[in-house]
Protein backbone atom coordinates (compact mmCIF):
# COMPACT_ATOMS: atom_id res chain seq x y z
CA UNK A 1 0.00 0.00 0.00
CA UNK A 2 1.51 3.24 -0.82
CA UNK A 3 -0.39 5.59 1.00
CA UNK A 4 0.79 5.44 5.25
CA UNK A 5 0.08 8.18 7.56
CA UNK A 6 2.11 8.79 9.99
CA UNK A 7 1.26 6.92 13.30
CA UNK A 8 2.63 9.32 16.86
CA UNK A 9 -0.24 8.57 18.95
CA UNK A 10 1.48 5.80 21.10
CA UNK A 11 0.96 5.20 24.48
CA UNK A 12 3.47 6.58 26.52
CA UNK A 13 3.45 3.60 28.73
CA UNK A 14 4.11 1.14 26.49
CA UNK A 15 7.37 2.56 25.35
CA UNK A 16 8.60 3.41 28.91
CA UNK A 17 7.32 -0.34 30.13
CA UNK A 18 9.78 -1.79 27.57
CA UNK A 19 12.72 0.42 29.39
CA UNK A 20 11.87 -0.67 32.69
CA UNK A 21 11.99 -4.37 31.81
CA UNK A 22 14.97 -5.60 32.80
CA UNK A 23 14.92 -9.22 35.07
CA UNK A 24 11.26 -8.60 36.38
CA UNK A 25 9.13 -9.07 33.13
CA UNK A 26 8.45 -11.64 30.73
CA UNK A 27 10.88 -10.75 27.40
CA UNK A 28 8.89 -12.89 25.27
CA UNK A 29 5.39 -11.38 26.10
CA UNK A 30 4.25 -10.03 22.74
CA UNK A 31 3.36 -6.50 22.19
CA UNK A 32 -0.86 -6.82 23.43
CA UNK A 33 0.32 -8.21 26.46
CA UNK A 34 2.77 -6.12 27.08
CA UNK A 35 0.21 -3.18 26.27
CA UNK A 36 -2.26 -4.67 28.51
CA UNK A 37 0.67 -5.54 31.27
CA UNK A 38 -0.37 -9.16 31.38
CA UNK A 39 0.83 -12.63 31.20
CA UNK A 40 1.28 -13.51 27.92
CA UNK A 41 0.44 -17.73 27.87
CA UNK A 42 1.01 -19.57 25.55
CA UNK A 43 -2.52 -20.05 23.92
CA UNK A 44 -2.58 -16.01 23.43
CA UNK A 45 -4.82 -15.08 20.35
CA UNK A 46 -2.75 -12.20 19.46
CA UNK A 47 0.85 -12.94 19.91
CA UNK A 48 1.22 -14.84 16.29
CA UNK A 49 0.60 -11.29 15.08
CA UNK A 50 1.51 -8.31 17.12
CA UNK A 51 5.19 -9.21 17.94
CA UNK A 52 6.83 -7.11 20.78
CA UNK A 53 9.14 -5.51 18.07
CA UNK A 54 6.00 -3.32 16.96
CA UNK A 55 4.91 -1.71 19.77
CA UNK A 56 3.17 1.07 18.12
CA UNK A 57 1.22 -1.34 15.43
CA UNK A 58 -0.59 -3.23 18.42
CA UNK A 59 -1.13 0.34 20.72
CA UNK A 60 -2.56 1.51 17.09
CA UNK A 61 -5.29 -1.33 16.86
CA UNK A 62 -6.41 -1.58 20.38
CA UNK A 63 -6.69 2.36 20.24
CA UNK A 64 -9.27 1.93 17.51
CA UNK A 65 -10.44 -1.66 17.62
CA UNK A 66 -9.76 -2.49 21.29
CA UNK A 67 -8.43 -5.57 22.38
CA UNK A 68 -11.38 -7.78 22.72
CA UNK A 69 -12.80 -7.04 19.54
CA UNK A 70 -9.01 -7.86 17.79
CA UNK A 71 -9.58 -11.02 19.81
CA UNK A 72 -12.85 -12.31 19.10
CA UNK A 73 -12.31 -11.48 15.10
CA UNK A 74 -9.08 -13.72 14.93
CA UNK A 75 -10.88 -16.46 16.90
CA UNK A 76 -13.57 -15.86 14.55
CA UNK A 77 -11.71 -17.14 11.63
CA UNK A 78 -9.49 -19.63 10.21
CA UNK A 79 -6.44 -19.91 11.45
CA UNK A 80 -4.66 -19.66 7.81
CA UNK A 81 -6.81 -16.51 7.53
CA UNK A 82 -5.75 -14.13 10.65
CA UNK A 83 -2.26 -13.03 10.02
CA UNK A 84 -4.02 -11.04 6.76
CA UNK A 85 -6.56 -9.86 8.84
CA UNK A 86 -4.38 -8.26 11.60
CA UNK A 87 -2.38 -6.93 9.23
CA UNK A 88 -5.43 -5.32 7.63
CA UNK A 89 -7.00 -4.20 11.13
CA UNK A 90 -3.19 -3.02 11.69
CA UNK A 91 -3.48 -0.70 7.98
CA UNK A 92 -6.83 0.55 9.21
CA UNK A 93 -5.76 1.62 12.86
CA UNK A 94 -3.18 3.30 11.22
CA UNK A 95 -5.22 5.19 8.81
CA UNK A 96 -7.50 6.72 11.47
CA UNK A 97 -4.74 7.42 13.94
CA UNK A 98 -3.46 9.49 11.16
CA UNK A 99 -7.00 10.61 10.26
CA UNK A 100 -9.33 10.43 13.11
CA UNK A 101 -12.25 11.75 10.98
CA UNK A 102 -12.18 9.87 7.49
CA UNK A 103 -9.71 7.41 8.13
CA UNK A 104 -9.51 4.55 5.36
CA UNK A 105 -12.74 6.05 4.00
CA UNK A 106 -10.37 9.65 2.93
CA UNK A 107 -7.84 7.09 1.52
CA UNK A 108 -11.03 5.23 -0.87
CA UNK A 109 -12.37 8.74 -1.60
CA UNK A 110 -8.74 10.17 -2.56
CA UNK A 111 -8.26 7.27 -4.64
CA UNK A 112 -11.68 7.50 -6.42
CA UNK A 113 -11.10 11.58 -7.08
CA UNK A 114 -7.54 10.05 -8.76
CA UNK A 115 -9.17 7.82 -10.50
CA UNK A 116 -11.56 9.91 -12.49
CA UNK A 117 -8.96 12.55 -13.07
CA UNK A 118 -6.87 10.27 -14.79
CA UNK A 119 -9.99 9.09 -16.90
CA UNK A 120 -10.19 12.56 -17.90
CA UNK A 121 -6.76 12.99 -18.95
CA UNK A 122 -6.66 9.62 -20.66
CA UNK A 123 -10.09 10.60 -22.72
CA UNK A 124 -8.64 13.92 -23.36
CA UNK A 125 -4.83 12.60 -24.32
CA UNK A 126 -6.79 9.55 -26.54
CA UNK A 127 -8.54 12.67 -28.57
CA UNK A 128 -5.12 14.20 -28.88
CA UNK A 129 -4.00 11.38 -30.58
CA UNK A 130 -6.96 10.64 -33.10
CA UNK A 131 -6.53 14.70 -33.70
CA UNK A 132 -2.73 13.81 -34.13
CA UNK A 133 -3.28 10.73 -36.35
CA UNK A 134 -5.97 12.48 -38.62
CA UNK A 135 -3.73 15.38 -39.20
CA UNK A 136 -1.02 13.18 -39.96
CA UNK A 137 -2.75 11.31 -42.92
CA UNK A 138 -3.92 14.36 -44.17
CA UNK A 139 -0.43 16.03 -44.44
CA UNK A 140 0.59 13.04 -46.30
CA UNK A 141 2.37 13.49 -49.79
CA UNK A 142 -0.73 13.42 -52.67
CA UNK A 143 1.18 10.27 -54.51
CA UNK A 144 1.66 7.71 -51.61
CA UNK A 145 -0.18 5.21 -51.20
CA UNK A 146 -1.75 3.93 -48.01
CA UNK A 147 0.39 2.62 -46.13
CA UNK A 148 -0.35 -1.63 -44.70
CA UNK A 149 -1.07 -1.48 -41.11
CA UNK A 150 1.85 -2.42 -38.51
CA UNK A 151 4.53 -3.36 -40.90
CA UNK A 152 8.10 -1.78 -39.68
CA UNK A 153 10.89 -0.83 -42.36
CA UNK A 154 13.10 -3.66 -42.99
CA UNK A 155 17.20 -3.15 -42.95
CA UNK A 156 17.75 -1.88 -46.16
CA UNK A 157 15.69 0.75 -45.17
CA UNK A 158 12.91 1.19 -48.30
CA UNK A 159 9.90 -1.17 -48.46
CA UNK A 160 9.54 -4.07 -51.35
CA UNK A 161 6.02 -2.97 -51.42
CA UNK A 162 6.34 0.32 -52.58
CA UNK A 163 8.49 -0.42 -55.36
CA UNK A 164 5.50 -2.61 -55.70
CA UNK A 165 2.99 0.45 -55.87
CA UNK A 166 5.16 2.46 -57.83
CA UNK A 167 2.86 1.38 -60.59
CA UNK A 168 -0.50 2.44 -59.00
CA UNK A 169 -0.28 6.24 -58.14
CA UNK A 170 -2.26 7.25 -60.60
CA UNK A 171 -5.23 4.82 -58.42
CA UNK A 172 -4.66 6.96 -55.46
CA UNK A 173 -7.00 10.58 -54.75
CA UNK A 174 -5.30 13.70 -55.04
CA UNK A 175 -5.73 15.04 -51.54
CA UNK A 176 -3.85 12.28 -50.56
CA UNK A 177 -4.67 9.00 -48.31
CA UNK A 178 -6.87 8.79 -45.43
CA UNK A 179 -5.53 6.61 -42.93
CA UNK A 180 -7.08 3.25 -42.55
CA UNK A 181 -10.16 2.77 -40.27
CA UNK A 182 -9.09 -0.50 -38.80
CA UNK A 183 -5.57 0.74 -38.44
CA UNK A 184 -7.75 4.09 -36.87
CA UNK A 185 -9.70 1.96 -34.60
CA UNK A 186 -6.40 -0.70 -33.52
CA UNK A 187 -4.83 2.34 -32.46
CA UNK A 188 -6.48 1.99 -28.66
CA UNK A 189 -5.86 -1.64 -28.33
CA UNK A 190 -3.04 -2.58 -25.82
CA UNK B 1 -32.26 14.92 17.99
CA UNK B 2 -32.32 11.82 18.78
CA UNK B 3 -33.78 12.12 22.14
CA UNK B 4 -36.68 12.60 22.03
CA UNK B 5 -39.03 14.51 24.56
CA UNK B 6 -40.70 11.54 25.94
CA UNK B 7 -37.17 10.41 27.20
CA UNK B 8 -36.98 7.42 24.91
CA UNK B 9 -33.27 6.22 24.46
CA UNK B 10 -30.94 6.60 21.63
CA UNK B 11 -30.10 3.10 19.58
CA UNK B 12 -26.99 3.43 21.42
CA UNK B 13 -28.42 3.71 24.87
CA UNK B 14 -30.84 0.96 23.86
CA UNK B 15 -28.09 -1.62 22.90
CA UNK B 16 -26.12 -0.55 25.90
CA UNK B 17 -29.05 -0.99 27.96
CA UNK B 18 -28.71 2.25 29.88
CA UNK B 19 -30.29 5.66 30.83
CA UNK B 20 -30.02 8.11 27.61
CA UNK B 21 -29.38 11.46 29.17
CA UNK B 22 -29.44 14.57 27.21
CA UNK B 23 -25.81 14.78 27.51
CA UNK B 24 -25.28 11.34 25.44
CA UNK B 25 -22.35 11.61 22.99
CA UNK B 26 -24.32 9.07 20.72
CA UNK B 27 -27.68 10.49 20.89
CA UNK B 28 -27.02 13.26 17.65
CA UNK B 29 -25.67 10.39 15.69
CA UNK B 30 -27.49 7.02 16.33
CA UNK B 31 -31.12 7.73 16.42
CA UNK B 32 -33.31 5.24 17.70
CA UNK B 33 -34.71 4.32 14.39
CA UNK B 34 -31.99 2.60 13.24
CA UNK B 35 -30.37 0.37 15.25
CA UNK B 36 -28.67 -1.35 12.83
CA UNK B 37 -26.10 1.52 12.49
CA UNK B 38 -24.80 1.45 15.61
CA UNK B 39 -24.88 -2.21 16.38
CA UNK B 40 -22.98 -3.07 13.74
CA UNK B 41 -20.19 0.35 14.64
CA UNK B 42 -20.47 -1.44 18.39
CA UNK B 43 -19.20 -5.08 17.23
CA UNK B 44 -16.16 -3.53 15.55
CA UNK B 45 -15.02 -0.97 17.18
CA UNK B 46 -17.14 -1.02 20.49
CA UNK B 47 -18.69 1.75 22.28
CA UNK B 48 -16.05 2.84 24.50
CA UNK B 49 -13.20 3.67 21.50
CA UNK B 50 -16.41 5.09 19.47
CA UNK B 51 -16.65 7.46 22.62
CA UNK B 52 -13.27 8.25 23.02
CA UNK B 53 -12.57 9.05 19.25
CA UNK B 54 -15.53 11.09 19.17
CA UNK B 55 -14.82 13.19 22.19
CA UNK B 56 -11.52 13.62 20.91
CA UNK B 57 -13.04 15.52 17.86
CA UNK B 58 -14.54 19.20 17.61
CA UNK B 59 -18.67 18.95 17.48
CA UNK B 60 -18.71 19.79 14.00
CA UNK B 61 -16.68 16.89 12.25
CA UNK B 62 -18.36 14.42 14.54
CA UNK B 63 -20.89 13.58 11.79
CA UNK B 64 -18.43 13.00 9.44
CA UNK B 65 -16.65 10.80 11.54
CA UNK B 66 -19.95 8.30 12.37
CA UNK B 67 -20.21 7.83 8.93
CA UNK B 68 -17.03 6.61 8.59
CA UNK B 69 -17.18 4.96 10.94
CA UNK B 70 -20.63 3.18 10.07
CA UNK B 71 -18.56 2.76 6.35
CA UNK B 72 -15.46 0.75 7.93
CA UNK B 73 -17.15 -1.41 9.87
CA UNK B 74 -19.75 -2.55 7.37
CA UNK B 75 -16.77 -3.13 5.55
CA UNK B 76 -15.23 -5.32 8.09
CA UNK B 77 -18.32 -7.36 9.12
CA UNK B 78 -19.04 -8.02 5.07
CA UNK B 79 -15.30 -9.44 5.03
CA UNK B 80 -14.09 -9.74 8.07
CA UNK B 81 -10.35 -10.76 6.50
CA UNK B 82 -9.29 -7.61 4.45
CA UNK B 83 -12.31 -4.50 5.10
CA UNK B 84 -11.25 -1.75 3.43
CA UNK B 85 -7.97 -2.64 2.64
CA UNK B 86 -9.71 -4.89 -0.07
CA UNK B 87 -11.81 -2.10 -1.54
CA UNK B 88 -8.26 -0.02 -1.68
CA UNK B 89 -6.11 -2.66 -2.77
CA UNK B 90 -8.30 -2.89 -6.37
CA UNK B 91 -8.64 1.27 -6.34
CA UNK B 92 -4.89 1.43 -6.52
CA UNK B 93 -4.52 -1.33 -9.21
CA UNK B 94 -7.06 0.71 -11.26
CA UNK B 95 -5.05 3.64 -10.93
CA UNK B 96 -2.14 2.47 -12.20
CA UNK B 97 -3.28 0.96 -15.04
CA UNK B 98 -4.64 3.79 -15.43
CA UNK B 99 -1.53 5.89 -15.67
CA UNK B 100 0.03 3.04 -17.55
CA UNK B 101 -2.75 3.34 -20.28
CA UNK B 102 -2.06 7.07 -20.28
CA UNK B 103 1.18 7.35 -20.51
CA UNK B 104 1.12 4.35 -23.43
CA UNK B 105 -1.18 6.77 -25.13
CA UNK B 106 1.26 9.90 -24.71
CA UNK B 107 3.65 8.35 -25.91
CA UNK B 108 2.43 7.12 -28.78
CA UNK B 109 1.45 10.86 -29.87
CA UNK B 110 5.22 11.65 -29.16
CA UNK B 111 6.06 8.70 -31.54
CA UNK B 112 3.83 10.14 -34.44
CA UNK B 113 4.67 14.06 -34.38
CA UNK B 114 8.57 13.22 -34.34
CA UNK B 115 7.35 10.62 -37.51
CA UNK B 116 5.37 13.58 -38.77
CA UNK B 117 8.27 16.06 -38.40
CA UNK B 118 10.24 13.16 -40.11
CA UNK B 119 8.08 12.73 -42.80
CA UNK B 120 8.34 16.62 -43.22
CA UNK B 121 11.82 16.52 -43.91
CA UNK B 122 12.09 14.00 -46.08
CA UNK B 123 8.86 15.35 -48.29
CA UNK B 124 11.00 16.91 -51.46
CA UNK B 125 12.67 13.05 -51.64
CA UNK B 126 9.47 11.64 -50.65
CA UNK B 127 11.38 9.26 -48.06
CA UNK B 128 8.47 7.20 -46.89
CA UNK B 129 7.58 6.96 -43.16
CA UNK B 130 5.86 4.27 -41.96
CA UNK B 131 4.85 1.80 -38.81
CA UNK B 132 3.61 2.64 -35.87
CA UNK B 133 6.11 1.31 -33.76
CA UNK B 134 8.69 3.08 -32.22
CA UNK B 135 11.50 1.08 -33.01
CA UNK B 136 10.70 1.92 -36.53
CA UNK B 137 10.60 4.84 -36.40
CA UNK B 138 14.12 5.01 -34.68
CA UNK B 139 15.51 2.65 -37.32
CA UNK B 140 14.27 5.14 -40.14
CA UNK B 141 15.44 8.20 -38.40
CA UNK B 142 19.05 6.91 -38.12
CA UNK B 143 18.73 5.55 -41.67
CA UNK B 144 17.50 8.68 -43.44
CA UNK B 145 20.49 9.58 -45.34
CA UNK B 146 20.45 6.40 -46.76
CA UNK B 147 16.27 6.75 -47.74
CA UNK B 148 17.55 10.10 -49.72
CA UNK B 149 19.69 7.64 -51.94
CA UNK B 150 17.68 4.95 -52.37
CA UNK B 151 14.19 6.81 -52.88
CA UNK B 152 11.45 5.31 -54.27
CA UNK B 153 10.09 8.09 -55.61
CA UNK B 154 12.91 9.61 -58.35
Amino acid sequence: MSTAPASNDVEPEVLEEEEEEGGGGNPRRCAACKYLRRRCGHGCVLAPYFPASRPRRYANVHRVFGASNVARLLQSLPVEERAQAAETMAMEAQWRVGDPVYGCAGVINRLQEEILATQCELARTRAQLAIVVAHGAQQAPPSAAPPPAHSPLPAGGHRVAGMQRQGEQQDVPPDGPFIDPEEFLDLDGF
Amino acid sequence: VAFMAGGSPCASCKLLRRRCTKDCIFAPFFPADDPHKFAIVHKVFGASNVSKMLLELPVQQRGDAVSSLVYEANARVRDPVYGCVGAISFLQNQVSQLQMQLAVAQAEILCIQMQQRDGCRSQDDAGRSDGHSLAAMQQMVGQQDHLKRESLWT
